[in-house]
C-alpha cells in the first residue's frame, strides 16, 4: 500500500478490551499534517484509551497504527509488536498528560532537555538553547530552574507542553490537558494550545472543554461507547449536531443544563 | 578494619538488593520465587550462622571438590572475604525490601511519561525510576547501613581483627574489660554518628524537587 504523505498519524480499526469490557470497538482516525483534531465524548466513551493507543501506551487488541514511517499492525492472535518499532513511533508522537507527569526530580529545564538529549541524542548545549526558547514561548522563562513541585498546575502543564515541543514531534497528543486544573488556571493552558494550533501544528486533543474544542480544531470527533458516533468540521458539528446522542451530550454542557459530566471532568484524577 | 569491611560489603550488598528487588517485581514466576527464597533464607538465618556456614562451608566444599576431581582447587575464603560474602548477602536481603517498596512508590505517570517519549525500559529506569527510588529508599538504606556497620563485629568470631575483637584481645591482656569495651562503644557510636550525618546529606540531595525552595 502506498503511504499517504499528507497524513501525520493514522489509526485503523482499533479494538481494545479491558478484561471482558470492550472499550474500543473498531475506531479509525487520521490526522493530516497541520491539522488539529478534537475528540469529545462522555467519560468512559473510550476517547482517552484511543489516544493512548496512538502512541501504544495501550497496545490495541486489534488494529493498525501508522506514524513516522512505521506501521504497526496487530491481527487476531498476533504477536505483540516489537519494542523497537513502538519506540520509533513514540519518538515522533509527543504526549501531554492530564496529570502533567513532569519528572519530579528534574527542574523545568531538565524536563525539557531530557528526551532531546537522551532519546534523540542531541548535543546538550543545543538542547538547552532550544529549551530556553520553548520555555519563553510558553511564558516560563523565569521558571526554568524551578522544580515541578514549586510551580502552579497551569505552569506545570505549560512546561509539559514545552517538553513535548522539544522533541520536534510530528503530532502532539493532548489527553484532557486541563481536566486536573482549577478553573482559573485553565485559560493559560488553553491559550498556549490555541497558539500552537494557529502555528499549524498537528494535534489530537481529547477534551471536556466544548468551546475550546470548537475553536481550536478544524475537525471534531464525537466518541460514544467505544465508537465514533459522529465527526465533521468543528463549526458545523457544534452548530448542528446530527445524531441524537451528540445533541444530548452537547445539551448537557449548556448553561442550566445537566452538568454531571462536566463536574466529573473537573474532579476526575 | 571494621570500616573497610563495611565499605567493601556495601556495593555487593546493594547489587544483591537491586537484583533481588527487580526479581521480586518481575513478571516471571520463577524469578519472583528465586527472589522470595533469597530474602526468606537470609533474613531468616541469624547473621552469625550465615557467616559460619560460608566460612567453614567454603573450606569443606573446596576439600571435597579437590578430593573428588583430584585438582588443586582452593576455595578457602579469608575471614575478610567470608565476612564480605555473608554480610552482603544479609544486607542485600533486607535492603531488597526497601528497594522494592521504593520501586512501587514511583508513580505510574512518571514511568509512562518516560516511555511515551520513546525511552527504552532500561533508559527509563536509569533516568527516571532509579533517581526517584533512591529518594524513597535512602532512609531505609541508612538503617541497613548502620546494621551492617555493627554486624561487622560478628567476623571477630572467624578471627578477623575487627574493632570488637581488638577490644577483646586488649581486655585479655590487661584484665581491664570495661575500659576497652567502653572505647569500642565510643568508636562504634562515632562511626554511626558520622554515617547518620552523611545519610542526611544524601537524603537532602536526593530529595531535590520534593521540598520547598532550596
Amino acid at each position: 500500500m502506498k503511504l499517504d504523505t499528507t497524513i501525520a498519524i493514522e489509526a485503523r480499526n482499533i479494538a481494545k478490551s479491558f478484561g471482558n469490557t470492550p472499550v474500543l470497538k473498531g475506531v479509525s482516525l487520521a490526522a493530516r499534517k497541520g491539522e488539529a483534531v478534537a475528540i469529545i465524548g462522555a467519560s468512559g466513551s473510550g476517547k482517552s484509551t484511543f489516544l493512548r493507543c496512538l502512541n501504544l501506551l495501550e497496545v490495541p487488541d486489534l488494529g493498525e497504527v501508522h506514524a513516522n514511517g512505521e506501521r504497526i499492525t496487530i491481527g487476531p492472535g498476533g504477536q505483540p509488536p516489537a519494542r523497537a518499532r513502538i519506540e520509533r513511533i513514540r519518538r515522533s508522537v509527543a504526549m501531554v498528560f492530564q496529570g502533567f507527569n513532569l519528572w519530579h526530580h528534574m527542574t523545568v529545564l531538565g524536563n525539557v532537555i531530557e528526551a532531546p538529549i537522551h532519546v534523540h541524542g542531541r548535543p546538550r548545549a543545543e538542547a538547552i538553547e532550544e529549551a530556553r526558547a520553548l520555555l519563553a514561548k510558553v511564558g516560563l522563562t523565569h521558571r526554568a530552574d524551578a522544580y515541578p513541585s514549586q510551580i502552579s498546575g497551569g505552569e506545570q502543564q505549560r512546561a509539559a507542553i514545552a517538553r513535548a515541543l522539544a522533541v520536534h514531534p510530528s503530532v502532539i497528543l493532548f489527553d484532557e490537558p486541563t481536566s486536573a486544573l482549577d478553573p482559573e488556571l485553565r485559560g493559560e493552558v488553553l491559550a498556549t494550545i490555541q497558539a500552537l494550533a494557529s502555528e499549524g501544528r498537528t494535534m489530537i486533543i481529547v477534551t471536556h472543554e466544548m468551546a475550546f474544542a470548537r475553536d481550536v480544531s478544524a475537525r471534531t470527533v464525537f466518541f460514544c461507547e467505544g465508537r465514533i458516533e459522529e465527526e465533521g468540521a468543528s463549526a458545523a458539528l457544534f452548530a448542528s449536531p446530527k445524531s441524537p446522542r451528540l445533541q444530548q451530550f452537547l445539551e448537557s454542557f449548556r448553561p442550566g443544563g445537566f452538568t454531571a459530566d462536566r463536574q466529573e471532568a473537573s474532579f476526575s484524577r | 578494619m571494621t570500616i573497610g569491611l563495611a565499605l567493601t560489603t556495601l556495593p555487593f550488598g546493594l547489587a544483591f538488593a537491586l537484583a533481588a528487588a527487580l526479581a521480586k517485581d518481575s513478571n516471571r514466576a520463577w524469578l519472583r520465587g528465586l527472589g522470595e527464597a533469597y530474602t526468606t533464607i537470609f533474613r531468616g538465618l541469624p547473621e552469625l550462622l550465615t557467616l559460619l556456614l560460608i566460612y567453614y562451608g567454603a573450606q569443606i566444599l573446596s576439600r571435597k571438590l579437590a578430593t573428588a576431581t583430584g585438582l588443586p582447587i582452593d576455595l578457602n575464603l579469608s575471614p575478610f572475604w567470608a565476612g564480605v560474602a555473608a554480610l552482603s548477602l544479609v544486607f542485600g536481603a533486607y535492603a531488597s525490601e526497601v528497594l522494592l517498596a521504593a520501586l512501587h512508590g514511583v508513580e505510574r505517570g512518571q514511568i509512562e511519561a518516560a516511555r511515551s517519549f520513546g525511552m527504552s525500559p532500561r533508559l527509563a529506569f536509569r533516568r527516571v525510576i532509579a533517581p526517584q527510588m533512591l529518594r524513597m529508599a535512602l532512609p531505609g538504606l541508612g538503617n541497613n547501613w548502620l546494621s551492617l556497620l555493627k554486624d561487622t563485629s560478628l567476623v571477630s568470631v572467624v578471627a578477623l581483627n575487627d574493632l570488637l575483637r581488638m577490644s577483646w584481645v586488649a581486655e585479655q591482656r590487661t584484665r581491664r574489660p570495661f575500659e576497652f569495651y567502653a572505647i569500642a562503644c565510643v568508636l562504634y557510636l562515632l562511626m554511626t554518628a558520622l554515617s547518620t550525618l552523611a545519610i542526611a546529606r544524601a537524603e537532602k540531595v536526593a530529595g531535590r524537587g520534593w521540598k520547598g525552595p532550596e
